[in-house]
């Protein structure tokens, strides 16, 4: 059974944000929540799934260019596999991103889905 | 007028307290009543629904709950960390023991200064979270409190209730009167020991009465609750602009809001089961969702939910000038709903895990 | 080389060593690099050292596991290389093994996946054919390349292997029906992927003088050197560019005092097409987005000026993950022996092997020369 390993990244996964908690002794320690937006740089459709993945396939994974720079790499999700193309914007999303099992926990975090209309 | 009424049944709070923020979340997928009718009765006889929303592989009540909530965060432009309780209501929590509240508290932003619980009360859930949101709020012990109703309803399969069973619902955050874009006047709860829908503690489809789910089960609490707090609000249903009901199906909500004297006007933008299918713990709430996104300042609104085994929470509610800067903040309820993707009967078993792997 | 099911990894690894042993004529080895990437998850063995030193008959002798992902082949021979120019080392014995089999479907998908980013990547259902499928789809979009355009490299490496009784796969594969083939990862398909596979090979490592004297027919190590990347493929300033396969090709060049041009045979790390097609780039023989060309226009092929994978590769001999490193380094110095069967590329004095682990944060050169 593992806990702390996904525990520890509960920030980053759920919202990407850094794990910083501002404290009375470390102050400066602030959170930076990324805006969740940006675009496809590439991706792959997945037909051969590792373990615990396996109920999912296929699915679209991404490589996304974050509007702050960065890149990373994440699931494209709500979106069939041929409609996914290279610089379509996509916004961040937490969902489900595995399961340990049908008694160990369900791990969340970020994946990114197109941008939905306001 | 009713056996239940008495002096100082109605839950009005000290200070007044109202809407912040709103947000609303439908899954993408939809399965047509038509397809469900193909296949348990070769397609024929009638459909309670047009067709219900159905959640994706990786998607739960966590996931939508996260989303309703960051959408009326999104609306209300508050801190999170100013949110003093996040509270979800579900009957389709997926853990029986770990709250699915804390992990929405962490994926807003909230933790760790918050108080934070689930709630079940069957498809009721999520309106007496916010009834106790009122209570935080307006006693003063927080000034933002967040109570979310959100569902992937379970439906045995060839049961009646597999047509309406659906995913989706919404957050609403509740705080201080004067910041509020929907003042909450008052609220009125009204419970029974009755049985008519019950899932038992390691079940994997409800179970229900049938017919006895009508009259004595949503109508007397539906209709007694509306009615109660419509009298000590000394409004009648012409005071309305718009009013929105548990919708367990089309008909029911039609008929409740019939027999109160609401005309199909004042409920159509609510009114969302037809489109949605019934999303629970979500239902009532998110039809509220839709009907602020045409609101207009000054309109007042009723807002009856109801849950099986069972009660009912009514609400009466006011739209403020506020409403005008919230509402484009966030993606509307009519734009998730528009977002649209239709699967057959085999994807849909798939998505709800009905599939033995 | 492929699924040896009823042979374990002790044996295996035993097997490729006596060979290396009876090569070299000589059974007094004072250390062993064993190079494994997976035991561990796929066998529930790990302290593979002192287990391969007392299974084959080197008990006593100083005995060392190294990984490094797919690498740890290369990344063995790199250590034992540094152990024997120490002085501390008179003799050193490399060997490379997997038991790839010893774990299937789903699972063993798993632990190949290791030697990615656990947290950043293959949290979200990431594999190594998807990362081989995220780089390619960047590769055909900025190039303008189609996916037929990359069957030059698989269908060298299956007619080579034809060559080799070894080779996993010694069927011939039709240009035309590459891009047909049953998807893995999109657009990484099955005739574009190499297969995973249980194999082992050894190597006997010792100073340039003590080789004369011991062995008929030496090998020398020109030049070796190892370099890393990003981690992660996303933490990379150009996922495009392999700047460890460059940095460590050009490092290794100098120490043999050779230039690219020098170099006549090519054992590369084609675990995927397009990874072969971007370490043609970044080793300096095709421009960027023109590594794939010199596969089309036949130029890797065995009478090419840079012939490739001719055993056939990690493609169509198969791909024995920490053993794949050995695999080519065995493979490059029977070509320069002249021993290569008929797979032997006439008069070949100077091959350069390239050994990569995960989606290249690892790469590993030796030059070999006779």
């Amino acid at each position: 059974m593992q806990v702390s390993r996904y525990w520890r990244m509960n920030a980053q996964r759920y919202m990407m944000a850094n794990g910083g908690v501002a404290t009375a002794e470390k102050e400066e320690e602030k959170t930076f929540t990324f805006s969740g937006r940006g675009t496809i740089y590439s991706y792959s459709t997945v037909y051969d799934a590792p373990a615990g993945f396996e109920a999912y396939k296929p699915y679209v994974v991404g490589l996304i260019k974050l509007d702050e720079g960065p890149m990373v790499t994440a699931q494209i999700t709500d979106i069939d596999a041929k409609e996914v193309e290279i610089g379509m914007p996509v916004e961040m999303v937490t969902r489900k991103l595995r399961t340990e099992g049908d008694e160990g926990v369900i791990v969340y975090g970020y994946k990114f889905r197109p941008s939905v209309v306001v | 007028m009713t056996a239940f009424q008495r002096k100082n049944d109605l839950m009005k709070p000290d200070k007044p307290v109202g809407i912040v923020g709103y947000g609303a979340y439908v899954p993408r997928y939809r399965i047509p009543a038509s397809e469900i009718s193909r296949m348990w009765t070769g397609g024929e006889g009638g459909v309670p629904i047009k067709e219900k929303a159905v959640n994706g592989l990786d998607e739960d009540v966590v996931t939508m709950s996260i989303e309703a909530s960051r959408n009326a965060l999104d609306r209300a432009q508050i801190d999170p960390q100013d949110i003093r309780a996040v509270w979800v209501g579900s009957e389709s929590h997926p853990y029986a023991v770990k709250p699915t509240s804390t992990m929405v508290a962490e994926a807003i932003g909230a933790v760790p200064n918050t108080q934070a619980a689930d709630w079940e009360f069957a498809c009721k859930a999520g309106t007496e979270a916010m009834q106790a949101a009122m209570g935080f709020v307006g006693s003063g012990m927080a000034r933002y409190a967040l109570s979310v109703g959100m569902d992937t309803a379970q439906g045995r399969p060839g049961d009646a209730l597999e047509y309406t069973a659906a995913a989706g619902g919404a957050a609403v955050l509740v705080g201080p009167g004067e910041e509020s874009a929907v003042q909450i006047h008052g609220s009125y709860s009204m419970v029974t020991d009755t049985p008519d829908f019950w899932r038992r503690a390691h079940a994997e489809y409800p179970s229900h009465g049938d017919r006895f789910t009508g009259e004595p089960a949503y109508f007397k609490h539906i209709l007694g609750a509306a009615q109660y707090l419509m009298e000590a609000m000394g409004r009648t249903a012409a005071d309305y602009q718009w009013a929105v009901f548990h919708q367990p199906n089309a008909k029911f909500p039609m008929r409740a809001a019939k027999q109160l004297g609401f005309t199909n006007e004042q409920i159509e933008p609510g009114l969302l089961s037809p489109r949605i299918g019934n999303t629970y713990s979500g239902s009532c709430m998110i039809g509220l969702t839709a009907i602020l996104d045409v609101a207009q300042p000054g309109d007042r609104i009723l807002m009856v939910s109801y849950g099986s085994g069972a009660g009912s929470d009514a609400f009466d509610l006011e739209v403020t000038e506020k409403i005008n800067d919230i509402r484009d903040r966030a993606t509307t309820t009519e734009a998730y709903i528009s977002r649209r993707s239709e699967i057959d009967y085999a994807t849909y078993t798939r998505f709800r895990d009905k599939l033995k792997m | 080389m492929g699924e040896h099911w009823d042979v374990s990894l002790r044996h295996l690894a035993w097997q490729a060593i006596e060979a290396a042993l009876d090569d070299a004529k000589t059974t007094d080895i004072d250390a062993l690099y064993v190079g494994n990437m997976l035991a561990g998850r796929l066998s529930h063995q790990d302290h593979l050292g002192a287990l391969i030193a007392d299974y084959s008959g080197l008990r006593g002798a100083e005995a060392v596991a190294v990984e490094a992902g797919e690498a740890s082949g290369a990344i063995a021979l790199r250590q034992a290389l540094l152990a024997v120019k120490s002085g501390e080392i008179k003799t050193a014995l490399v060997v490379g093994v997997e038991k790839a089999t010893d774990q299937t479907g789903s699972e063993a998908l798993s632990a190949q996946s290791t030697s990615l980013d656990a947290d950043y990547e293959t949290m979200h259902g990431v594999t190594p054919a998807a990362v081989a499928g995220l780089m390619m789809q960047r590769y055909m979009h900025e190039h303008q390349v189609e996916l037929e355009n990359f069957a030059g490299f698989s269908v060298n490496a299956h007619a080579n292997a034809g060559a080799n009784p070894l080779a996993m796969y010694r069927n011939r594969l039709k240009a035309e029906r590459f891009a047909a083939a049953p998807v893995v990862s999109a657009p990484v398909n099955l005739f574009d992927a190499a297969p995973v596979a249980d194999g082992a090979a050894a190597v006997v490592i010792t100073s340039h003088e003590r080789a004369l004297a011991m062995a008929p027919k030496p090998v020398r190590i020109a030049g070796s050197a190892v370099a890393t990347d990003g981690f992660a493929l996303h933490d990379r300033q150009d996922i495009l560019w392999l700047s460890a396969v460059t940095k460590s090709t050009q490092a290794a060049l100098k120490r043999a005092n050779l230039a690219i041009e020098d170099i006549q045979l090519f054992e590369l790390h084609d675990s995927y097409t397009v990874m072969s097609a971007l370490a043609l780039e970044a080793i300096g023989l095709a421009e960027r987005g023109q590594g794939w060309q010199l596969a089309a226009e036949g130029k890797i092929g065995r009478d090419g000026p840079y012939p490739m994978s001719t055993f056939g590769g990690l493609k169509a001999r198969g791909n024995p993950l920490g053993a794949t490193g050995l695999y080519q380094v065995v493979e490059a110095s029977l070509q320069l022996r002249g021993e290569a069967g008929d797979c032997q590329i006439p008069d070949v004095k100077i091959g350069l092997t390239q050994n990569l682990g995960g989606s290249g944060a690892t790469a590993v050169t030796h030059i070999l020369r006779v």
